[in-house]
């Protein structure tokens, strides 16, 4: 058995939104999946199945045999405990301080009352320092999370997730509200993460071209549909057309074009 | 529609909106006898009678240690009331707001019963209390108390939607427990903005329980009617000097507190 396998999901909002329309895959470990596909194709309301952000309707998701449906109480904080994620927007307690912000990954593995009192352990903090220093933010280890740029933030936010110690790290848009350089650095430490400590990782993102460079596999969605499951390599305009629609697709053709050109 | 006929129905819609305002205007100063030439001709008089009769003389100034000591009283009524309202109206907006909901139908019940207290004035609050609590301090109190909680209540709630949604969750997702997720996450992102609003019902309070000392013959409202009715101007008026004063240092100390939490 693959170490997430999610079988016929099916999600609604209200009466006849459906965000999710019968979604089966599996990932086997280690992997590094792109999820492509427009606003609104159930990208987002995906990855939040899997740490039970939200709950669906109908179908089941296994993470390393456990039926992640059924959680409930202590054992769903353990399960999210052991998922990062991380978000387009970076969700970051602005006031605190970058080492507070990555230290808040270690709360979902504390007791309530340490968790209450901020009573992180003389490890978590030696962790922290680890991961603030790989991911090159040590100058900032005290600068409030409001002082920082996107790309820092981002970074931040990715150090929250690793310091859960996860077996898989969930990333929604990350580089979304980015500048492409500090978004090709954000992918760069995402598949760096993902090479060295064998995290499996899954990314949404909607820029084809960025998601066709870092997938070892693309999955492409349009209205809560699987339309795409294979090898970056394999994606031909024919996807391109049917997971963004024909207009997108010339829009695209042309930008390749014009790479060309240049 | 031409440009010409949409400005000019622009202005025609102006014009009527103008001569409503006028027409209530008139209307009630007609119903209610009320001759604003004649108010605005009497101003002059009112400021000469008030320079001619309010001035502190010496036995006024012999008065300054009571009427400090009332002050004191009203001030820390009102500090008093405030501060133990916020505690009651965090619990109440985290109970109630959107993103830290104990239940669906918490926001409900908590927006509610702030609605109930924000909304009958402060005066109202003492009148209906002076039935149960008679003319005592503690009818001030209470009357501060519910509008402040009222008010509180929802103004946190508001804030903690506004701010912290976000980071909220983001440590749901790394399985942090509720009230790990309030204390790390909610009360930091939100305390600047509480503590302001806070700041701000003491500076209310502090003149409102002026006011409604006069009702329930408590603290410097009280003292201020017994001088005015026994015909004591210089001491009134020495009175409202101390007020004007006391409410000016509040707001220049809040100010200096907000800009040293922000």
């Amino acid at each position: 058995m693959a170490f997430l396998e999610i079988t016929d999901l099916t999600k609604r909002y209200g009466a006849e939104t459906v965000a999710l329309d019968g979604i089966t895959l599996s990932v086997e470990r280690g992997a590094f999946v792109v999820i492509i596909g427009p606003s609104g194709a159930g990208k987002s309301t995906l990855l939040r199945c899997i740490n039970r952000m939200i709950d669906w309707g109908s179908g089941e998701i296994m993470l390393d045999g456990v039926a992640v449906g059924a959680l409930a109480g202590p054992a769903l904080r353990r399960h999210r405990s052991r998922i990062g994620m991380v978000f387009q927007h970076y969700n970051l307690v602005n006031r605190l301080s970058v080492l507070e912000n990555v230290l808040h990954g270690r709360l979902g593995a504390m007791s309530s009352l340490a968790g209450v009192l901020g009573l992180y352990s003389a490890e978590a903090q030696q962790e922290a320092l680890r991961i603030v220093q790989m991911l090159g933010l040590e100058p900032q280890l005290y600068k409030r999370c409001d002082q920082l740029s996107g790309g820092q933030k981002q970074r931040v936010g990715i150090g929250r997730a690793l310091i859960q110690n996860p077996a898989l790290l969930l990333c929604d848009e990350p580089i979304a509200s980015l500048d492409p350089n500090a978004a090709r650095v954000i992918m760069d430490t995402l598949a760096g993460i993902n090479r060295t400590l064998g995290i499996t990782v899954l990314v949404n993102l909607h820029q084809v071209d960025v998601a066709l460079r870092y997938a070892g596999r693309i999955i492409g969605v349009n209205q809560g549909r699987v339309v795409y499951d294979g090898p970056p390599a394999g994606v031909t305009r024919d996807h391109i057309a049917m997971i963004y629609g024909a207009e997108a697709d010339e829009l695209l053709i042309e930008r390749q074009v014009t790479d060309v050109a240049a | 529609m031409l440009p010409r006929e949409y400005l000019l129905r622009r202005r025609v819609w102006a014009g009527i909106g103008l001569a409503v305002i006028v027409a209530l205007a008139s209307g009630a100063s007609w119903l209610t006898d009320f001759d604003l030439a004649r108010a605005l001709r009497a101003f002059p008089e009112a400021a000469g009678w008030a320079v001619a009769n309010f001035v502190p003389d010496a036995a006024a100034w012999r008065r300054l240690p009571k009427i400090l000591d009332k002050l004191n009283e009203t001030i820390l009524m009102a500090v008093a009331s405030s501060t133990v309202a916020a505690l009651f109206a965090l619990v109440f907006a985290i109970a109630g707001a959107r993103t830290t909901a104990v239940h669906p139908w918490a926001g409900l019940v908590s927006r509610g019963v702030a609605t109930v207290f924000r909304n009958i004035d402060v005066s109202a609050w003492a009148l209906i209390l002076l039935f149960s609590f008679g003319q005592s301090a503690y009818t001030g109190y209470l009357a501060l108390f519910f509008v402040t909680f009222g008010f509180l209540v929802r103004v946190m709630i508001e804030t903690i939607d506004e701010v912290s949604t976000d980071s909220v969750e983001a440590l749901r997702a790394t399985g942090a427990a509720y009230t790990a997720i309030i204390s790390q996450s909610v009360i930091p992102a939100c305390l600047p903005r509480m503590l302001s609003w806070l700041l701000f019902m003491i500076e209310t309070n502090i003149r409102s329980a002026t006011l409604v000392g006069i009702l329930t013959g408590t603290g410097i409202g009280f003292q201020f009617d017994l001088y005015y009715k026994s015909f004591n101007y210089p001491a009134a008026s020495l009175l409202v000097l101390v007020v004007v004063l006391a409410v000016l240092a509040i707001e220049v100390s809040s100010n200096a507190i907000r800009r040293a939490v922000l």
